[in-house]
């Protein structure tokens, strides 16, 4: 049977607000547990929460940013569940009245072709904390510092057709809350996580098929990879002639394999009702509108300017604007040495090379941006070749000093001098009398093929530094002779 | 001594003619004494209280002293206390010391009043009579066969005895007013927002308010100068500023607008009660009042409405009572559902479970539009009701109970007559206005109070209208046989 996969995904956004969705303690990874924490975190008798306006803001920002209708008024609610690490025993969510209403993604896929995929709502909730089952020896500890952090929770329509597709659509939410300023996207800490919704049907059904949740998966890979043992589980039991069991699932990246979680039978009521601590939000179209006209460039807008401002192809502006680090590296890069094109197959081609293999984002190169525009520099200036530049760009990464240090202190400046470069050609030709005679014997389209060997000798004989652009036709009019 | 007003005692103090450390002494003594007999208090800071007796007087000798200062009282045992037990009258919280002041007792405590101890009350504010605390029943001083009223029956009781100038409360549905009639004191339920929930342990957090148990009007104006007023801990407190409570307490009533709502005089309401209270209303026109019968049509569903919302928020408000963080947790834990259900079964008591499962119901998928967002709709109606009656009147006045306080053991097994208690109370938290319980006369030698109930941040207005009331009356001034004792 020919399966048509039908996607809906959840993301929990982290916002990098300074303090907590409804207390003041600081927002941080990786602290000492129970540290960031007040009596609101920690559920104590009698303290109450206040609404942090920052995620407010950040929300609206978003919701702006995917075409949304904003929620002029919104409405805390409580979800109600016992877990150790829920302090309050409930969540404060919302459910009726979120932030941010229907809105919409037109997300760019890898072939160039564009899918648009609706979004449902996003809305604000707190974050639980952690319990550690590690180290206690049978107990569990529980850690209280992510109570409360804040997050939005940015829900799609069931629009997404592929693990391909996906992959692109959480790719661009990524893009565009790290634009926005209002999550730090680090997926390794927790900062995007993404529930999948997934199911199959027959191609050209209508109906949906029964679904699956797959829980908090934290990386690109595998988010694409959890959807396509998914999507072989369910199409195995449906060949069978079996049923999908609505149920949770968690994803092993180890095994690559989903498992059941808890099934719907076992799902928890969460009896939500507005939360009578919190006031509802009441937004004020003045507020909304100044928001809006104070977002950033998104990913996008920045793409058709890079095409507009720096003649950019389609294919590099979208490359270089997908995240924004990348876009502000290239542009500052691009200030110093003012040629987009040259920068721009820099930053694609060797740059992200040498990031890659030592695994670093952009945001923490060795080489930052100025460094590297002034490299670039010294190539549009024939102060060395690419060739050169390469080794100088491991010498700058490896600490090294700067272009110009490493240019001076190794002598890498190509020789431009007309004078010094006839003279190391004299000296080749004398040494090479043979082959000069038979240069100039030789049939013009014979000639073209060996004064590879003589260019070859000059090169060698220079060190690579002398000019490629300079030797080729001095060499050629003094083989004439 | 102990019948002082706290503007008396304030000025006895200034005058040094007694000093803190003395005044408190007194009442630590009438406490050792008499509270066995009660039962009032479940913790009694003495240590503490001395240690504020001393500050007081050096406060007091430097010259930097309010009202407050030196002035001896009790706080309800819902209030957060730093580093002093909390118990919310439960089991659950028998070993929890909170880490920090609540935003009431702290702004008292910043006033320069000494702490006395913590008072009883009913498990977690829920109860009517005091009866369902974990540390056991409350007497009424005037009859000590009789319930004190609930759930701030410790407050009251402790007040009415003289073994504390004043105290603080909280009303949920009639928590202050209730008690504060069945034990012949005044007390005020302020507005929603007006006293700050910050450190009080919740019970139904839409509903919930704190307010002064004392002796007059004058003395609860002098405990709201310092409890009242925004908190920026409360997201719910009103940025409204707060009035000035005893500026206008003796403005002349002439011309006062008196609305007798008709289902607050029908079946159900004791005649002698009924008889009471209309006494009172006659001692208003007296002072120039005049008065007009309104109505207020909703008042039957308050209770069906009171008894969905508080019970789905306290069945939320509860859950933090896990045995995880705090509280009472069950020995040996099988694993986790285990401790959860033997901790929550070990530590709440009967009526706090009844409540919680009718929350966890009415909230629970399926149920919740026929009950919680029902309930809320009257609400609602329940509310207008009240803004249609005041914008006919100045204020509102009929009974606080129908009847007066009744024997100890009498109502505990039908729940429903208990919860018919809270008739005349219910309706006023749920509209959210503010209301008062002033002694109004004796039924059965046991103290009968009048409610006045007024509008939106009124407290200022109901505080004068109750003091030009008490400057003609002595029903407040009346002390039970024994608390003269000691």
């Amino acid at each position: 049977m020919n399966w048509e996969v039908v996607i809906g995904l959840e993301i929990h956004t982290q916002l990098s607000t300074k303090s907590k969705l409804f207390s003041g303690a600081a927002v941080g990874f990786g602290a000492e547990p129970n540290t960031q924490t007040t009596l609101v975190d920690l559920g104590m008798p009698g303290a109450l929460p206040v609404f942090n306006k920052e995620a407010l803001r950040m929300a609206v920002m978003f919701g702006h940013a995917i075409n949304a209708e904003i929620g002029m008024t919104s409405v805390f609610a409580r979800k109600n569940y016992f877990y150790p690490d829920l302090p309050k025993g409930y969540q404060t969510s919302q459910m009726d009245h979120p932030i941010v209403g229907k809105g919409y993604l037109d997300v760019t896929l890898e072939d160039g072709t564009t899918t648009r995929v609706g979004i449902t709502r996003a809305h604000l909730e707190e974050d639980a904390g952690k319990s550690l089952h590690e180290d206690f020896q049978g107990m569990t500890g529980i850690d209280l510092n992510r109570s409360s952090t804040p997050l939005l929770e940015i829900v799609s329509e069931p629009d997404i057709r592929s693990a391909k597709e996906a992959v692109a659509y959480v790719k661009m939410i990524h893009s565009i809350v790290t634009y926005l300023g209002i999550c730090d996207g680090n997926m390794a800490e927790g900062s995007m996580r993404c529930d999948i919704n997934l199911s199959l049907r027959p191609k050209g059904q209508e109906e949906y098929g029964t679904r699956t949740e797959i829980k908090n998966v934290n990386s690109f890979r595998f988010i694409e990879k959890a959807i396509y043992t998914e999507i072989e589980r369910q199409a195995d039991i449906l060949e069978d002639g079996g049923r999908i069991i609505q149920e949770t699932r968690l994803y092993d990246p180890e095994k690559n394999e989903t498992r059941s979680m808890r099934s719907k039978e076992d799902a928890n009521d969460y009896r939500y009702f507005p939360c009578p601590d919190l006031l509802p939000i009441v937004l004020t179209q003045e507020y909304v509108d100044q928001i809006k006209a104070n977002l950033p460039e998104l990913p996008s807008q920045k793409a058709e300017r890079f095409q507009s401002e720096y003649n950019l192809s389609d294919y590099d502006a979208h490359v270089l604007s997908s995240s924004r680090a990348m876009a502000d590296y290239f542009e500052a890069a691009n200030k110093v040495n003012q040629d987009p094109k040259l920068t721009a197959n820099w930053v694609m081609g060797e740059l992200s090379k040498l990031l890659n293999q030592s695994q670093l984002d952009i945001a923490n190169s060795p080489v930052d941006a100025n460094a590297f525009g002034e490299l670039l520099a010294r190539i549009k200036d024939n102060t060395i070749n690419g060739k050169t530049a390469k080794d100088v760009l491991q010498a700058m990464w490896d600490g090294e000093g700067s272009a110009d240090e490493i240019i001076d202190a190794k002598g890498l400046k190509q020789v431009t001098d007309t004078g010094a470069i006839e003279s190391m050609i004299q000296t080749i030709l004398d040494a090479n009398a043979a082959q000069v005679e038979q240069y100039r014997a030789a049939e013009p389209d014979k000639q073209k093929k060996m004064i590879g060997f003589f260019v070859g000798q000059v090169m060698k004989a220079s060190q690579g530094k002398a000019n490629p652009g300079m030797v080729n036709p001095i060499l050629a009019k003094m083989l004439k002779g | 001594m102990f019948e002082q007003s706290i503007a008396t005692l304030a000025q006895q103090l200034r005058n040094k003619e007694i000093s803190s450390v003395e005044l408190t002494r007194l009442f630590l003594d009438r406490i050792q004494a008499l509270d066995p007999q009660l039962n009032s208090f479940i913790t009694i800071s003495d240590e503490l209280a001395l240690q504020q007796a001393k500050a007081a007087d050096t406060a007091i000798a430097n010259g930097s002293s309010s009202s407050l200062t030196g002035i001896p009282i009790a706080h309800k045992d819902l209030f957060c206390t730093q580093d002093v037990l909390t118990t919310c009258g439960s089991k659950m919280l028998n070993n929890f010391i909170p880490p920090y002041e609540s935003t009431v007792t702290s702004r008292i405590q910043q006033a320069g009043a000494v702490m006395l101890g913590k008072t009883n009350m009913d498990e977690f504010a829920m109860g009517s009579s005091n009866e369902n605390s974990f540390y056991g029943a409350v007497k009424n001083p005037w009859n000590l066969n009789k319930v004190p009223g609930g759930s701030s029956g410790g407050s009251a009781a402790a007040v009415a005895a003289g073994l504390a100038v004043a105290a603080t409360g909280t009303d949920t549905g009639g928590s202050i007013r209730q008690p504060a009639s069945f034990c012949g004191i005044t007390g005020l339920k302020p507005t929603y927002g007006r006293v700050s929930r910050f450190g009080m342990i919740a019970y139904a957090s839409s509903l919930d308010q704190g307010g002064p148990m004392a002796k007059s009007a004058e003395d609860c104006a002098h405990l709201m100068q310092a409890m009242a007023g925004f908190d920026d801990k409360d997201s719910t407190s009103s940025e409204t500023p707060k009035e000035d409570y005893l500026a206008n307490l003796n403005a002349p009533l002439a011309g006062l607008k008196i609305g007798l709502p008709k289902e607050y005089f029908g079946d159900g309401l004791d005649a002698k009660v009924a008889d009471t209270i209309m006494a009172a209303v006659k001692e208003f026109e007296k002072l120039g009042a005049t008065v007009k019968e309104v109505s207020l049509p909703n008042l039957q569903l308050s209770i069906p409405s009171y008894y969905v919302i508080a019970p789905s928020e306290a069945s939320s408000n509860l859950s933090r009572f896990d045995g995880v963080r705090f509280g009472h947790r069950c020995d040996d834990p099988k694993d986790l559902l285990d401790m959860y259900t033997r901790s929550r079964a070990e530590g709440f008591g009967t009526e706090v479970q009844k409540r919680i499962m009718v929350g966890t119901y009415a909230l629970s998928e399926g149920y919740y539009d026929a009950y919680y967002l029902k309930a809320q709709k009257i609400r609602r109606l329940i509310k207008e009701d009240f803004v249609n009656a005041l914008n006919e009147v100045d204020v509102i006045m009929g009974p606080v109970a129908p009847t007066t306080a009744f024997d100890l053991g009498s109502k505990t097994n039908d729940p429903v007559a208990m919860y018919l208690e809270d008739i005349y109370t219910l309706s006023v938290n749920l509209a959210g206005i503010p209301a008062m319980s002033v002694p109004a006369g004796f039924v059965d030698n046991m103290p009968v109070g009048l409610q006045i109930m007024g509008n939106y941040f009124a407290e200022a207005k109901l505080l004068n209208i109750a003091h030009q009331y008490q400057q003609n009356t002595d029903w407040h001034l009346q002390t039970p046989t024994m608390a003269k004792g000691a």
